[in-house]
């Protein structure tokens, strides 16, 4: 999956064409984006200013602002645990994803292909049967509880499942492929020639890899930090099957808010409030990082 | 004991990309060895080994329908959005126009929003519009975030063509829409596919917007998601196994046939 | 069928005013030339001098600012590439990896229309005319990038174009190789007969395989003649240093001798046919090519033209010839090529020596040019 296209080197290739022809092909798509992307987004403003009319379900719009501070300051909590969980399982993703992605770009040899293969392979399984493995592999009855207690690693009391620990590792191995799969194209795209000409100018194996290989996939690892803290932030699927009632993230409480309370006005606040916080924080890491050729 | 730390620290980085594989294969198989467990309605302890479970994988209520469901609504969006990013990949690919910058900012935007809020969103604007969520409207949501991954994908490949290829095409003779057929359009078509695939597996794997979108309509992920409450039949592992091994012997028998393909003379 | 032009438009190829600018640059200078039919024609000159621009403009891959392109009496300016009958080698040979080598060279005899049966006949003709039948069902990257090389020749030559367009189509290729093409081009020219628009920026490539060499500069046809015409005659420094190496030594016209102009050269009294002279006015510049010196120990026997005075500043022995560089009296630094074929006495670092030639082997240009405009 290329989650970054390369830079545009051949611009001269680009048809300066002042008829309709290149809107007639961005016009389908661009439209079902209009309708089923920016107009939900329109509503779910209109929405989040709402209040309740009294019965069940009906809402009148009465501009209440204040439903973004009521709703922020009641699900302060999940806020800050969903910004944090991301954070951690994203970094705990980045350390687990760089090294393997290294490893299949410059040590598999013949192997790449099937590695890479190997990589996307876990996402064929459904991820909800994956994460309920897990719950199951951790859980109780499980094998590892069991191992850590008999090796007094863990006191009986312990559990391994419904924990914060056990949210944040089931995040990061949820999104580690995306996490992978951009930072291998990055380092696969660098010519060897550059890491042996680094070599030849007297820079030993790490300087090498933090002078030459690390800035030049860096385009990868933005991509891939991004491609698995965006999703981690807004998922509640992990902190429904592996946590507990105190791991709750911010998905949860949105989740709740629409089917259980039937109450949108503050699910849309909340949901708005989410997507401009995600929002931001991408605008400043990708100022930060300096790679514009992101998307 | 000096060459064993030697050839340890020489071959660091493989041991750990081996155990980072481990990792992410143990719930694989899981899943895979569960699968075969005689269970009854729940599937949490091992209770003996049975192919019962394979030979009849429709056996839990409902769970066929629901995957029936999962690969209508897959492959119908994918579909739709392989064509409708393909197009888009196209005109940002190969045309200088006003308005470039913001078609790029709409195509990365919802890669950008977490699906509970596109979820809600769409819900939303459906309850809005007074619109009954259905099948359709799950579809209708899956082509919206599929496209994005589309044109991503198709214009990586796009930027990666020669243009001298397409020049050579129309210095032989080939008008425009020759050249596309001929010369661009199979060359892009790898791209094509590998997108259909991406689209697909995001899609058929989705629960999130479709929770949010399919209204009463099941699917697989919507399946398991409810099952997990009073435990999972065994028969979600079969279908998960299933999947994953067909997608991995296509994805391997590809790529062997193009290797064979690119040796045969050579 | 919509390719009328080429198989009617037959002729020499006219470029009447040819002009292309990109914002303040011009690419290409109010460029006119005409190119005979039948001949072997070649574009050179450094990179950035526009003769890519104007080969792209040939086959309309690019729109002129200005100016027009004719073959024969067909006005080609505004045709849409696919319907001019021109055809290209392209740079890197650009062929279709998703095709195999028949069905690269069939497609622009499909394109045309042309029947199955006359496709496949014409296409092993052309496969054999560059002998490469055996490959006809290969993809072109099991080919090697010679194979590839003729590969694109034969693509672009089976349609039978009224002009075929190289773009340094020998780039790639090693030494060896490009030795061997260049015969091989110059050959398949002769036997098919069709006019070769050759782009380069070897000197050595051009002159090897064309029959008219325009050398351009700037956006400008510097000048265009053949390859001894360009070599033994060259009217501006640009291609006296562009085209081999030259000496070129500052001096005045003093007076005449006959057939010849007698030039002074810091004291030294030389003289050089008038015919060889591109020069306005008085003040000139003399120049010898390196291997047209005869260099001796000083106080030996020198005839015709003599520079006294110089000293070996540096020997390099390279084979078939030794190179000199002589530091002459006013403190210039000239290059000699003495052939190694007698047994005459090696001279030294330091010694003094005293460089001569025959007067019909220099030439003058005007003293207003750049002495050191076009070296390498």
């Amino acid at each position: 999956m290329a989650v970054i296209s390369r830079p545009s080197g051949k611009v001269f290739a680009l048809k300066d064409n002042k008829s309709l022809f290149p809107y007639l092909l961005l016009a389908p798509g661009l439209l079902w984006l209009f309708m089923f992307f920016i107009l939900p987004i329109a509503n779910l403003a209109q929405m989040s200013t709402k209040t309740n009319s009294g019965e069940t379900g009906q809402f009148e719009q009465t501009y209440r602002f204040a439903n973004f501070i009521d709703s922020f300051m009641d699900a302060s909590g999940q806020f800050a645990r969903s910004f944090l969980y991301a954070t951690l399982a994203t970094l705990i993703a980045l350390a687990i994803a760089y090294p393997l992605a290294y490893a299949i770009a410059f040590k598999s040899g013949k192997w790449k292909n099937v590695l890479l293969v190997l990589v996307i392979a876990p996402f064929f399984v459904s991820f909800l049967l994956r994460t309920i493995a897990w719950k199951q592999i951790l859980g109780e009855e499980g094998p590892v509880t069991a191992i850590l207690r008999t090796l007094h690693i863990i006191s009986p009391q312990t559990t391994l499942t419904s924990s914060a620990f056990a949210v944040v590792t089931g995040l990061a191995y949820n999104f580690l492929p995306f996490m992978t799969l951009p930072i291998y194209a990055s380092l696969e795209r660098i010519d060897p020639r550059t890491l042996e000409a680094s070599g030849d100018l007297y820079a030993n194996g790490f300087t090498t890899f933090r002078k030459v290989t690390l800035p030049l996939s860096m385009p990868g690892v933005v991509a891939g930090t991004l491609l698995t803290f965006i999703p981690a932030a807004g998922d509640y699927i992990n902190a429904n099957i592996l946590g507990n009632p105190n791991t709750k993230m911010l998905g949860n409480v949105i989740e709740a808010r629409f089917f259980k309370i039937v109450d949108y006005p503050t699910a849309a606040a909340l949901s708005f409030t989410l997507m401009a916080a995600i929002l931001i924080l991408v605008t400043f890491y990708i100022r930060k990082a300096g790679t514009e050729e992101l998307v | 004991m000096k060459r064993l730390t030697r050839w340890f620290s020489k071959n660091l980085i493989r041991i750990y990309a081996g155990l980072a594989f481990i990792y992410l294969f143990i719930p694989v198989l899981y899943t895979f060895i569960y699968s075969f467990n005689d269970s009854g309605k729940t599937n949490l302890i091992w209770k003996g080994f049975t192919f019962e479970k394979w030979s009849n994988p429709c056996g839990a209520p409902d769970i066929c329908s629901a995957l029936g469901n999962s690969f209508l609504i897959g492959f119908t969006s994918t579909f739709v959005s392989t064509v409708l990013g393909t197009l888009i990949a196209f005109a940002l690919g190969r045309y200088k126009f006003r308005g470039r910058s913001t078609t790029n900012l709409l195509i990365f935007l919802p890669m950008a929003t977490p699906e509970i809020v596109l979820g809600a969103s769409l819900l939303t604007m459906f309850i809005n519009f007074g619109f009954n969520t259905s099948l359709l409207t799950a579809i209708i949501a899956h082509v919206m975030f599929c496209i994005s991954f589309v044109v991503v994908t198709v214009k990586a490949r796009i930027a990666s063509l020669d243009p001298r290829l397409e020049q050579a095409a129309m210095d032989l003779y080939a008008n425009e829409w020759q050249t596309f057929r001929r010369v661009t359009f199979p060359l892009v078509l790898p791209g094509v596919a590998a997108a259909a695939l991406l689209a697909f597996s995001l899609s058929f794997d989705d629960f999130i917007i479709t929770n949010f979108t399919a209204g009463t309509v099941n699917t697989f992920p919507k399946f398991v998601y409810v099952a997990a409450g009073r435990g999972i039949p065994a028969q979600a592992n079969v279908i998960g196994s299933a999947m994953f091994i067909i997608a991995v012997t296509v994805v391997i028998l590809g790529q062997v046939l193009g290797n064979k393909r690119k040796s045969k003379v050579s | 069928m919509a390719v009328d032009a080429s198989t009617s438009a037959k002729g020499d190829l006219i470029l009447k005013n040819l002009t292309k600018t990109y914002g303040e640059f011009n690419a290409v200078d109010d460029l006119s030339l005409v190119i005979p039919k039948g001949s072997f024609f070649a574009l050179l000159g450094p990179s950035g001098c526009g003769k890519t621009t104007t080969l792209r403009m040939i086959a309309g891959l690019e729109e002129p600012t200005s100016g027009t392109i004719s073959v024969g009496t067909t006005d080609i300016t505004d045709m849409k590439p696919y319907k001019r009958p021109v055809n290209t080698v392209f740079q890197n040979y650009a062929l279709f990896p998703h095709l195999s080598i028949f069905e690269n060279i069939a497609f622009g005899l499909r394109r045309r229309g042309v029947s199955d049966a006359d496709v496949k006949a014409q296409v092993d003709k052309v496969l054999n005319l560059v002998e490469l039948p055996q490959l006809a069902e290969r993809k072109p990257n099991q080919l090697s990038g010679g194979q590839q090389q003729r590969i694109a020749v034969a693509r672009a030559i089976v349609n039978r174009p009224a002009l075929l367009l190289l773009d340094e189509p020998l780039g790639a290729l090693d030494l060896k190789l490009r030795r061997q093409m260049q015969i091989e081009l110059k050959w398949i020219q002769t036997e098919i007969g069709i006019t070769f628009v050759h782009v380069t920026h070897d000197q050595e490539e051009a002159m090897t395989m064309a029959d008219t060499i325009a050398v351009m500069n700037n956006g400008k046809i510097e000048q265009m003649g053949s390859p001894e015409d360009l070599y033994d005659s060259p009217r501006t420094s640009f291609v006296a240093n562009f085209l081999g190496q030259s000496n070129l030594i500052p001096g005045t016209i003093t007076g005449n001798d006959g057939d010849n102009l007698i030039i002074e050269l810091f004291g030294n009294k030389v003289s050089v046919p008038k015919k060889r002279s591109s020069a306005h006015g008085t003040s000139v510049l003399v120049g010898i090519r390196p291997e047209k010196f005869r260099v001796a120990a000083e106080g030996k026997g020198a005839t015709g033209n003599v520079l006294t005075g110089g000293v070996v500043s540096d020997v390099s022995y390279i084979g078939v010839s030794t190179q000199y560089q002589v530091e002459m009296p006013w403190g210039k630094e000239l290059i000699v090529f003495e052939q190694n074929d007698d047994d005459e006495d090696f001279l030294r670092k330091s010694e003094k020596v005293t460089l001569s030639w025959e007067p019909v082997f220099s030439f003058v240009l005007d003293g207003s040019e750049n002495a050191s405009s076009g070296s390498h």
